[in-house]
C-alpha cells in the first residue's frame, strides 16, 4: 500500500473507532498532541492533531510537532506499515535506524499504544456466567484460578475445572490398574487465599515519603524502619526516583542496586525476569547475583558426581510417576515433603502408590505433611547428620553384596576408595549401622532393616522435597554431604533400572514436553540473553529487542550486608551451563565500577528468608546507602526500610500469561512435570488496580519514559495485553486455538502425548548405556567427553564417587571421597554453644509460599498451623516436641521465646510428638518484621526465624546458605525484651 | 421421600491443607449473598474448621486431621433456641440463619452442641457453613469445599434419607455426638482416627549377639485372656493394632516367632495411644 493511503487510513480508522467505542473516544481525551509521519528526506508526510478527542490531520510536515515517527525511505514505511504487522520487520526498523522517534517519548508512546488499543478495543475476555458475573482466568504460585468478577469486585476464585472441550486426560496401567488424575487443577493455600491477598488492608494503596526524608537535604538514614511515610503523588515520586538514578549513575556504573524476591507473582510479563530486566538493562545497574537456594547441596556437591549443571546437579525425572507405578516395590522418602509447598497435584499419585501397596519409609527429623498423610515407617535422626545413616546403608550393602555391581563396573568410577572408606579400610572406622547411631540416634538395627528392604527391593528414592532434589536436609551446613550421599546411593542401587531411580511422583507425569509455550525464565520481553533462557527459543518465536546491562558488577545476595555495610563482598557464581562454573569467584566492588548510590528494592521482602536477617535490618541504616526505593503491593516487615514507596498492583490487576507450574528452561526445565495437565492461563486482568497502583510494567514505563526511554522499553506502545499476545503468537497455543477464544475462554489444557509416544524414563538411557534420549537439551553438546549424546557430564562421561571436579579445589567441605562431617554448629565442640542445645528447622512454609501471603488480613493468617492470634496479634506458629515444652514450662499457643546470639524471636508453641526431643522446627514464613526494641538489634515478635540461622556459607568455596540445625535455646515469652545481638555470632 | 443433603467426609483422606477452610473464607469474606447470609468477618471465623489431632508417642505417631462445619441438624437445637423463625430447614435439608431475621440473637450461638455457629460482631448475626445452598440453587453441582479439596475427603450426596442410612451402614459412617440424637447429616468415615487408640511396639530379636529388627512376629492381643486382636510385624519388626477403645484398661500381648522365641507384656490403654518401645523376643516380660 501506498504511504500517503497507509496515513490517510490511519487517520480514518482513528475516527471510526472512535465513532464506535466509547472507551477508545475517552482514551482520545487523554492527550492533547501533534504527532508526524514522514519519509527521512520530508519528501511525503502527515500530521495528526488530537485535541480534546477530536482527531484533524494534513498531508504535509508540520512546523511544531510533538514528536516525529521518521522513516528512512517510502519501502522501509509501507512495509512498516501495511498490515498484518511482521514484528521481526518491526525490530529491524527499530534496530538498524530505518526508522526513528524524535521528540516527546511519553507522548509518542502514548500515541503508538492509542493505535495498538484500535485492535485491543475490539478483544472481549472473560466468560459471562449470569448474574452480570464474568468468569476470568488467572494465574498463582499456587496454581491456575478462575476468577468470577461482579461489578468490579473480585467475587470467588476457584481451581479451574475442565469441560468436554478440554483435551483428554492420560491414563496410567499398572498392576492391573488403571489410575487418571482428577479433570481439574488443584491450588496450593498461597493460591486459595489470592482473593483477601488482593483486598488486603495492607495494600499500598498510595505513593509514600519518609516524613523525614528530603533528597535535597536531611536524608535521616539512620530512621529508615522508624519514621512514618506520608502520601505523595505519583509525579513527586517519580520525580525524586528519577533525580536519585541520575545522581547515583553520575557516580559511574552499577551504582544503582537492584534486588527482588526469589520469587514474583505468577506470569510472564509481570515477573523480574521480564520487564524488570529489560527496565534495567536500558538503565544499567548492579545486580544481586542470586545463588541456588533451596538446590544448595545439589548445586554446589552432588553435581560433582554426574553433572546435570543445567538441572542444578539434581536428577532427570522423565516418565517416572509410569515406572514408579509399574515397578517400584519401595519409596523411600528422604527430607522430602512433597505435601509442602507446590500444591497437591502429586498428592494424588502418591494415594495410589499406597492403593497399590507399595510400602513407603520417611526419613526427617519432623513427621512431615506427606509422611503424615502417607502413613509408613518414620525415621527421625538428628538433624545434619543423615548423611552417617547413609554411608551405614552403602556399609550394609556392601558387606551384604546388595547393590548393583555391572552398573558400578560399568558406569562408575572411584568405587574401589569409597568402599575401602566404608569398611573402614582408610580411616579405621567401618561406617557400621552402630557406628552410625552414636551420630543419628537411629537404632542400627533399624539401619539394617532399611538397607535389606532397599537392597532387596526395586526402590524409589524420594530426596529433598520433589523427590529429584529441592530443599530438605540439602539446605543445612551438612547439606552437600547429604546431597551427595543420595546420588552415591542411587549409584549403588543402579539408578534407571526399571523401578529403580530418584523420585517421590511429584515430578514425571507423563505430559507433551515438545509443545513449546515459554516459562518466565525464559525471559519474555527481557530482551536479555545472558541471565536467562530467552536465547534458547523465545528470541527467535516472539521477535524483540535484545537489551543488556552495561555495568559488570553483581553482589552476591546473600553478602549484600557486607556489601553495603563494610564495602566488600565476594561469592561463586552460579553458572549453569557446565559444572565447573561455580568454581569462578567474583567481588563487589568491581573494578572500575561505582559503589552502590542507591537500592531498588522490588517484590517480597527478605528479612524473613535471608539468613541472619538482623544484618539485613542493619544494612539499611547504613549512610552507605543513601537512598532506597521499594516497588511493592504490600506493606510488610521490610516495606518501611525505604526513602520511597511504589505501590504495584497484583497480578489480578494488569495483564499477564503463564503456564501452571511451567518456569521454562534455565530454573527447572519441564517443572511443570509436576502437574496433571499442562495448563496455560491468559491472566486476565480481572479488576482495576486498587486505589492508585500500577503494575510494575507501567510503573518502570512511566520511569523509562522520563529518561526518554519509554519507546523502547515498551518497544513502541506495546501495553502488557499486546505482550500476551506476542506470547500467544510465539508459542505453539496458537496452532491450536484462536486468540478469540483464548481471550474469552482464559485456559488451554495441552493435550498429553499417546500412550505409545511418552518421554523415555529419566537415565534408562545410562542405565542400559545407550546416548541419551531423554527431552532435555542437557548438558550443552560441549560438556559430552566422547560423542554427544554418550555418558554423564563430568570428566569421565560417568558417575563419579570421587569426583574429579572436586579435586580441582580445595573446600575442605567438599573433598572428593565424601567423608562423614559433623554440624559446625556443635555444641559439643564449642564452649560458646553450651547455652544453646536445641536444633532449629527452617524448612519452606507450607500456607504462604515462602513469604507470599502472609499479609494481615490475608485468610493464611487463621490457619492455627500458621499462625496463632494472642492478644490481637498473630504469631509465627514454632512446633516444639512435647517433653522439651514441657521441661520449659510450655503449652499449647503459648508464646515463646526463641534466641541464640545472632536473634531472638517470639513465636506461638504448638507442642507434638512429630518432633524428636532437641529439636524445634519453625518455618521460613513470615512476611513481617515486628522489632520488640531498636531495629536489628531487639527480639523480633513478627516471625522472621532466619534471624537465628548463620550467615556462613554452606562450604568455604560456596556461596549457598546454611539454615537448619542451628543451635538455638527457647523459653516462655515474659514480654520483656532484653536480648541484645552479639556481634561474634 | 424427598431427596435431601448429606456430606460425608473421610477423615483418613484428609492432608490439612487447609483448602477447605480457606475455599470458604474466600466465598464469604466480603461478600454478601441476600436471603442466605452477611459477610463473614475478615478474620476468626471457621464455618468449616479443620482439627488436628495426633496420636501416638515418638517416634510412633499418627496426625490425623478432621474437617468440622455445621451438620444441618434434623432435630437442630439452634432452631429452637432462635426466636422468629429465624433458623429454618429447607426442604432438602440444609438449616440456614436467615441474616436478616437472626440479627441480634447472639444466644443461638451457645444453642450449637458442636460450636459451630459463629457470631459477626459487626453484622450482629450468627453465622455457620450453610452447605453453599446459594451456589446449589444456581445449580453449582457441588460444594466449594469438595470443589477445593485436593484429595476427595468431602462427597456432597443428595439423596434419600433411606438411602442415607443404607450407604452409612454399608460404609460404616458416623456422625459426631450421636447420643445428642440430633441427626446430623454430616457423615464422618474412618472415624476411629479420632475416636479410638491403637497400641504399637517395635520388636526385636537378637541374632548373633546383635540386635535386629524381629520381622514377621505374630503379635496377639488379648483382653482378660480373650483375643482381641493379630497382627504381624513388619521388615522393621513395627506392628501396630488400631481400633482400640479409649480408655479401655488392662492388655496383654504376646509376640512369637518361630526362630527367636517369644515375648509378653501387658498395658493399661488410657486416652492416647500408645508406643510399647521395643519388645525383645527370647525374654518373658
Ligand atoms: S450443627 Fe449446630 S448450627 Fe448446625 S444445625 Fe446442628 S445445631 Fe444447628
Ligand atoms: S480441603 Fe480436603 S484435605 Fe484439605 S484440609 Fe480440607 S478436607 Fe482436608
Amino acid at each position: 500500500m501506498r504511504f500517503s493511503i497507509i496515513l490517510f487510513g490511519m487517520v480514518q480508522a482513528l475516527r471510526l473507532v472512535a465513532r464506535l467505542y466509547p472507551k477508545f473516544r475517552d482514551r482520545l481525551k487523554e492527550r492533547n498532541l501533534i504527532a508526524q509521519f514522514k519519509l527521512q528526506d520530508n519528501s511525503e508526510g502527515r500530521w495528526v492533531q488530537i485535541e480534546n478527542g477530536k482527531v484533524r490531520s494534513r498531508k504535509g510536515i508540520h512546523e511544531k510537532p510533538d514528536f516525529s515517527v521518521i522513516f528512512k525511505n517510502k519501502a522501509i514505511a509501507e512495509e512498516f506499515l501495511t498490515p498484518p504487522f511482521d514484528q521481526l520487520v518491526r525490530i529491524d526498523a527499530a534496530k538498524n535506524f530505518k526508522l526513528l522517534v524524535e521528540g516527546s517519548d511519553e507522548l509518542a508512546v502514548w500515541f503508538m499504544t492509542t493505535l495498538n488499543e484500535m485492535q485491543r478495543v475490539r478483544w472481549k475476555g472473560g466468560t459471562p456466567v449470569g448474574n452480570g458475573v464474568v468468569r476470568y482466568t488467572n494465574g498463582t504460585n499456587g496454581g491456575p484460578v478462575f476468577v468470577y468478577v461482579k461489578d468490579g469486585k473480585i467475587l470467588r476464585i476457584t481451581p479451574v475445572e475442565f469441560d468436554d472441550e478440554d483435551a483428554p486426560s492420560w491414563t496410567i496401567k499398572a498392576r492391573g490398574k488403571e489410575f487418571t488424575p482428577p479433570r481439574h487443577t488443584t491450588l496450593a493455600a498461597h493460591g486459595l487465599c489470592q482473593k483477601s491477598m488482593v483486598y488486603s488492608k495492607n495494600r499500598i494503596l498510595h505513593p509514600m515519603k519518609r516524613v523525614d526524608f528530603d533528597p535535597n537535604g536531611e536524608r535521616n538514614i539512620q530512621n529508615r524502619g522508624k519514621s512514618e511515610f506520608v502520601r505523595i503523588s505519583w509525579d513527586e515520586a517519580l520525580d525524586i526516583v528519577v533525580s536519585e538514578i541520575k545522581r547515583s549513575k553520575a557516580h559511574g556504573p552499577g551504582a544503582v542496586l537492584v534486588t527482588h524476591g526469589s520469587h514474583h507473582q505468577w506470569g510472564n510479563l509481570g515477573h523480574y525476569l521480564s520487564a524488570f530486566n529489560r527496565f534495567w538493562n536500558l538503565i544499567g545497574c548492579s545486580k544481586l547475583h542470586n545463588n541456588p537456594d533451596s538446590w544448595e547441596g545439589w548445586y554446589w556437591g552432588a553435581m560433582h558426581h554426574w553433572g546435570n549443571s543445567l538441572r542444578l546437579g539434581t536428577p532427570e525425572f522423565y516418565g517416572t510417576v509410569e515406572d514408579c507405578l509399574k515397578d517400584a516395590e519401595l519409596m523411600v522418602f528422604w527430607s522430602s515433603d512433597p505435601d509442602a509447598s507446590y500444591g497437591y497435584e502429586g498428592t494424588i499419585r502418591r494415594e495410589w502408590a499406597k492403593e497399590l501397596g507399595i510400602p513407603m519409609v520417611h526419613i526427617d527429623p519432623f513427621l512431615n505433611h506427606t509422611a503424615a498423610h502417607l502413613g509408613g515407617k518414620w525415621i527421625s535422626p538428628k538433624p545434619g547428620t543423615d548423611s552417617a545413616l547413609a554411608q551405614a546403608l552403602c556399609y550394609v550393602w556392601i558387606t551384604e553384596d546388595l547393590y548393583d555391581k555391572e552398573f558400578i563396573e560399568k558406569r562408575t568410577t572411584g568405587f574401589g576408595e569409597w568402599k575401602a572408606y566404608i569398611l573402614g579400610e582408610t580411616d579405621g572406622t567401618p561406617k557400621t549401622p552402630e557406628w552410625q547411631e552414636a551420630e543419628t540416634r537411629v537404632p542400627a538395627r533399624e539401619a539394617r532393616a532399611l538397607a535389606r528392604q532397599w537392597g532387596r527391593k526395586k526402590t524409589y528414592l524420594g530426596a529433598g522435597g520433589w523427590g529429584c532434589g529441592l530443599g530438605g536436609a540439602g539446605r543445612g551446613p551438612m547439606g552437600v554431604q547429604w546431597a551427595r550421599m543420595m546420588t552415591i546411593l542411587g549409584a549403588m542401587q543402579g539408578f534407571g533400572r526399571a523401578g529403580v531411580n530418584f523420585g517421590n511422583l511429584q515430578f514425571g507425569a507423563p505430559l507433551d514436553f515438545s509443545f513449546y509455550f515459554p516459562g518466565y525464565a525464559e525471559g519474555s520481553m527481557s530482551g536479555e540473553l545472558a541471565y536467562s533462557a530467552n536465547a534458547a527459543n523465545n528470541y527467535q518465536r516472539m521477535p524483540h529487542v535484545v537489551t543488556m546491562n552495561s555495568s559488570r558488577q553483581n553482589i552476591p545476595k546473600i553478602r549484600l550486608p557486607e556489601a553495603i555495610m563494610e564495602g566488600r563482598a565476594a561469592g561463586y557464581l552460579t553458572d549453569v551451563s557446565s559444572v565447573r562454573g561455580q568454581f569462578l569467584r567474583y567481588g563487589y566492588p568491581a573494578p572500575g565500577h561505582a559503589k552502590i548510590q542507591m537500592m531498588y528494592k522490588y517484590g517480597s521482602p527478605n528479612f524473613g528468608t535471608m539468613v541472619d536477617s538482623n544484618r539485613w535490618v542493619k544494612m539499611y541504616q547504613s549512610e552507605n546507602l543513601p537512598f532506597v526505593v521499594n516497588q511493592s503491593i504490600w506493606w510488610e516487615g521490610e516495606t518501611p526500610f525505604a526513602d520511597v514507596i511504589l505501590p504495584a498492583c497484583t497480578v489480578f490487576e494488569r495483564w499477564d500469561i503463564g503456564e501452571y507450574y511451567n518456569v521454562g528452561a534455565g530454573y527447572v526445565h519441564h517443572m511443570f512435570s509436576m502437574v496433571n495437565h499442562r495448563v496455560v492461563s491468559l491472566q486476565h486482568k480481572c479488576i482495576e488496580p486498587l486505589g492508585e497502583s500500577k503494575s510494575d510494567y507501567d510503573i518502570f514505563l512511566a520511569v523509562a519514559e522520563r529518561l526518554g526511554l519509554g519507546a523502547m522499553y515498551s518497544e513502541g506502545g506495546n501495553t502488557e495485553l499486546d505482550w500476551c499476545k506476542r506470547v500467544f503468537d510465539s508459542s505453539d497455543l496458537a496452532k491450536h486455538t484462536t486468540w478469540k477464544k483464548f481471550l474469552k475462554k482464559g485456559y488451554f489444557v495441552v493435550p498429553a502425548d499417546p500412550e505409545n509416544a511418552r518421554a523415555p524414563t529419566a537415565s534408562r538411557w545410562y542405565y542400559e548405556g545407550r546416548k541419551k534420549d531423554t527431552p532435555e537439551p542437557y548438558p550443552l553438546p560441549a560438556d559430552y567427553v566422547g560423542e554427544f549424546g554418550e555418558g554423564l557430564q563430568t570428566t569421565s562421561g560417568k558417575f563419579e564417587f570421587l569426583p574429579e571436579t572436586l579435586s580441582q579445589i580445595d573446600d575442605p567441605a567438599r573433598p572428593p571421597l565424601n567423608h562423614y562431617q559433623k554440624s559446625y554448629e556443635n555444641a559439643e565442640a564449642d564452649p560458646d554453644l553450651a547455652d544453646f542445645p536445641l536444633q532449629l528447622l527452617t524448612p519452606h512454609t507450607r500456607y504462604p509460599f515462602h513469604i507470599m501471603g502472609d499479609d494481615e488480613g490475608c485468610t493464611l493468617q487463621d490457619i492455627r498451623e500458621h499462625r496463632v492470634r494472642v492478644n490481637g496479634h498473630a504469631y509465627l506458629v514454632a512446633r516444639v516436641n512435647r517433653k522439651d515444652a514441657e521441661a520449659r514450662g510450655v503449652k499449647d499457643d503459648d508464646l515463646i521465646r526463641l534466641w541464640n546470639h545472632r536473634g531472638s524471636v517470639v513465636c506461638a508453641a504448638q507442642l507434638t510428638d512429630r518432633l524428636r526431643s532437641g529439636v524445634v522446627s519453625a518455618c521460613t514464613g513470615s512476611a513481617q518484621y515486628r522489632p520488640a526494641g531498636e531495629p536489628g538489634n531487639s527480639t523480633d515478635l513478627g516471625g522472621c526465624v532466619n534471624m537465628l540461622n548463620p550467615k556462613k556459607t554452606i562450604t568455604e568455596q560456596a556461596s549457598g546458605m546454611a539454615p537448619n540445625t542451628s543451635l538455638i535455646q527457647f523459653e516462655k515469652w515474659t514480654g520483656v525484651d532484653t536480648w541484645q545481638r552479639s556481634e561474634a555470632a | 421421600m424427598a431427596k435431601k443433603w448429606n456430606m460425608v467426609v473421610d477423615i483418613a483422606r484428609c492432608d490439612n491443607c487447609r483448602n477447605c477452610f480457606l475455599a470458604t473464607k474466600d466465598e464469604h469474606i466480603g461478600n454478601e449473598f441476600p436471603g442466605y447470609s452477611a459477610p463473614q468477618p475478615e478474620s476468626g471465623h471457621s464455618w468449616v474448621d479443620v482439627k488436628r489431632h495426633e496420636r501416638g508417642q515418638w517416634p510412633v505417631v499418627a496426625a490425623h486431621f478432621m474437617p468440622v462445619m455445621c451438620n444441618h441438624c434434623d432435630d437442630a437445637p439452634c432452631m429452637k433456641a432462635a426466636s422468629n423463625g429465624a433458623i429454618k430447614k429447607r426442604a432438602d435439608g440444609i438449616v440456614i440463619i436467615d441474616p436478616k431475621k437472626s440479627k441480634g440473637q447472639k444466644d443461638i450461638v451457645d444453642a450449637c452442641p458442636y460450636g459451630a455457629i459463629f457470631w459477626n460482631e459487626e453484622e450482629q448475626v450468627p453465622q455457620a457453613w450453610f452447605f453453599d445452598a446459594h451456589l446449589l440453587d444456581e445449580g453449582w453441582k457441588k460444594t466449594r469445599i469438595e470443589q477445593a479439596c485436593p484429595t476427595d475427603v468431602f462427597r456432597s450426596l443428595k439423596v434419600e434419607d433411606a438411602e442415607m442410612r443404607r450407604i452409612s451402614e454399608e460404609e460404616g459412617l458416623q456422625t459426631l455426638k450421636p447420643e445428642l440424637g440430633l441427626k446430623p447429616r454430616v457423615h464422618y468415615k474412618n472415624m476411629h482416627l479420632i475416636t479410638h487408640c491403637f497400641v504399637a511396639g517395635s520388636v526385636v530379636e537378637h541374632v548373633d549377639g546383635v540386635e535386629e529388627c524381629a520381622a514377621n512376629a505374630e503379635v496377639v492381643l488379648s483382653r482378660n485372656g480373650n483375643e482381641v486382636a493379630r497382627a504381624k510385624t513388619d521388615l522393621f519388626g513395627d506392628f501396630r493394632i488400631d481400633q482400640l477403645e479409649k480408655n479401655s484398661g488392662p492388655y496383654q500381648l504376646a509376640v512369637s516367632s518361630e526362630s527367636s522365641g517369644s515375648a509378653a507384656t501387658a498395658f493399661d490403654l488410657g486416652e492416647d495411644s500408645l508406643h510399647l518401645g521395643t519388645i525383645a523376643l527370647g525374654e518373658e516380660a
